[in-house]
């Protein structure tokens, strides 16, 4: 900007670029280890507390054997097996409802009345614990598998509808004016920029809901007449005092929702690339 | 036993006549009454805006300057009273609108030249038909900058220039600029006031600017229409006169300076009335 002349009537001037920043410095390489020093230290002070005897190894192994059979168990032994399952569980119940929800959420949002007259349904069952709903779910359902995926579908189905509902009733106001003022029908504002505008909260509802999905599967699976998936295999490794397997699969179910979580982060940088700017 | 005994009473209050404006009125205001809160912001207001001028509006705080336009632009509902644009309605006028907040008035999910292709496209225009359009504007506006980016990618300037380039495509009988260089600084103000003069020398269009700058009124203006505190009346409509293109010698002719002045003491006197 410094090169530039302002002199008002000045037909050369041209206007600054945004691109004109200095590029910012990389941060010294010690700032990037920063993050793997709680990991580090958690796994020294686990490492410690076994070896040093103040818990029984019967209770907790130590974290080598644990990484261990977590990378046994999900290189081809059972625990993949289960792995998998709870995958694709938790995939089908967040299918169902992001299909359901987004639609429905964004549909709700622009009509506010229609909102505000299931505001309270949608707030209550979205405060209410999903696995309190899991005995009700099973007299309908049954003790199936369609069941575990029901409950799960349903707790992130609330999730979804009312963050896609409210990000079309939040859309900037000064968008739809500016759309309205070009001459667009309602319609061409609710596509071309009610629907845009709900994309982040909606993003925002989804990765909720993937999150929400994964714990509520896991919940059913303990308690619900279950013979696979990682609740079910947490709850029977316990039982037989298999504490090794147990803290494996507890580990694959933390290490799934972690990537799940940066899954959707990554996905909604690329789809709404325009947020926060 | 009939006979109705207190049978209710309409007073038939007559509509005032409709007078219309002087020869080369575009916009003809007549009986407008907004209220906010119970209470008139504007109460009978008649108002003509003459054709290819630029008339800057320019008043108390609250007096609702901003309101008046986005009244006429059909952005705010008003109460009673007629708007008219060569004698139609709103709905059958091209008007174009220029927002102070272009960070919220662009679709940033859009490329800025969708952006500024949008309205055309609303318009149901051939592919072919809004890329000739689209040329003319980067050649009127002479685009330095690439217009395939997203909003966001741009400057404010750069944001507001493509505002203005979407607000001008499909060619509007009205433009309405609301502080549109209230977010800008003070370099990217200059460059966007030249970009106007040239553009309304090019195409004559109607310009209806609020300003809280007043030199930046009287500069661009042809008329400078002065508004009171609220219930908001017109306090005076002063003549700016002097030839396009206006330089930044202008801004010393005496003429210019006399405008600002008695604007200023307008301006003054409804303040403290």
């Amino acid at each position: 900007m410094a090169d530039s002349t302002a002199t008002g009537a000045g037909s050369s001037w041209t206007p600054p670029t945004a691109a004109q920043a200095a590029a910012v410095p990389a941060p010294p390489l010690r700032d990037k280890a920063l993050p793997f020093i709680g990991p580090v230290i958690l796994f020294i002070v686990w490492d410690l507390v076994v070896r040093l005897g103040f818990i029984k190894a019967i209770l907790l192994p130590p974290p080598l054997d644990t990484i261990g059979a977590l990378i046994n168990g999900l290189a081809g032994g059972p625990l993949l097996g289960d792995f998998a399952v709870t995958v694709w569980r938790t995939l089908q119940a967040f299918a169902i409802a992001a299909v359901v929800g987004v639609p429905l959420g964004v549909v709700l949002g622009s009509n506010e009345k229609a909102y505000r007259s299931v505001e309270f349904l949608i707030d209550f069952f979205r405060s209410t614990p999903s696995s309190a709903l899991i005995p009700l779910f099973m007299m309908i359902f049954g003790v199936s598998d369609i069941n575990k995926v029901a409950i799960a579908a349903f707790g992130a189905l609330l999730i979804v509808v009312f963050n896609s509902a409210y990000g079309v009733i939040n859309a900037r106001k000064q968008r739809v004016m500016a759309a309205r003022v070009m001459g667009a029908t309602r319609w061409q504002i609710f596509k071309d920029v009610l629907v845009w505008e709900s994309l982040q909260p909606t993003f925002v509802g989804l990765r909720s809901a993937v999150s929400m999905g994964l714990v509520i599967v896991i919940v059913a699976e303990m308690f619900i007449g279950s013979d696979s998936g990682l609740g079910h295999r947490i709850i029977n490794t316990q039982q037989v005092m298999n504490v090794r397997e147990m803290y494996a699969a507890i580990l694959a179910a933390g290490v799934l929702g972690y990537v799940l979580n940066i899954v959707f982060l990554l996905l909604e940088r690329r789809v709404v690339h325009w947020s926060g700017r | 036993m009939n006979a109705v005994l207190n049978a209710p009473v309409f007073a038939d209050v007559p509509t005032p006549p409709f007078v219309p404006g002087p020869a080369g009125t575009h916009i003809t205001i007549r009986g407008l009454t907004k209220y906010f809160a119970g209470w008139p912001l504007y109460e009978n207001f008649d108002l003509d805006i003459p054709k290819h001028r630029i008339v800057s509006v320019f008043g108390p705080n609250g007096c609702g300057k901003s309101t008046l336009i986005n009244m006429i632009a059909g952005l705010i509902p008003i109460d009673s009273g007629e708007i008219l644009f060569d004698g139609k309605s709103l709905k059958d006028t091209k008007i174009g609108y220029v927002f102070q907040n272009y960070r919220e008035a662009m679709f940033p999910w859009m490329r800025t030249i969708d952006n500024i292709a949008y309205p055309l496209k609303l318009e149901g225009r051939s592919k072919a038909e809004v890329d000739r359009r689209m040329q003319e504007l980067v050649a009127s506006f002479d685009v330095k900058f690439d217009l395939n980016r997203y909003p966001y990618e741009l400057s404010g300037g750069q944001q507001q220039t493509a505002s203005i380039m979407r607000a001008l495509a499909p060619r509007p009988e009205v433009l309405f600029l609301d502080e549109p260089f209230s977010a800008l600084d003070f370099e990217m103000t200059l460059f966007i006031r030249e970009k106007l003069q040239e553009v309304f020398m090019q195409t004559g269009t109607t310009m209806l600017l609020v300003s809280h700058d007043l030199e930046e009124a009287v500069y661009l203006a042809d008329q400078v229409l002065l508004l009171t505190k609220r219930p908001t009346r017109v306090a005076e409509i002063l003549p700016y006169t002097d030839v396009r293109p206006r330089t930044v010698a202008t801004l010393s002719e005496p003429s210019f300076i006399a405008t600002k002045k008695l604007s200023l003491e307008i301006f003054q006197r409804e303040v403290r009335r």
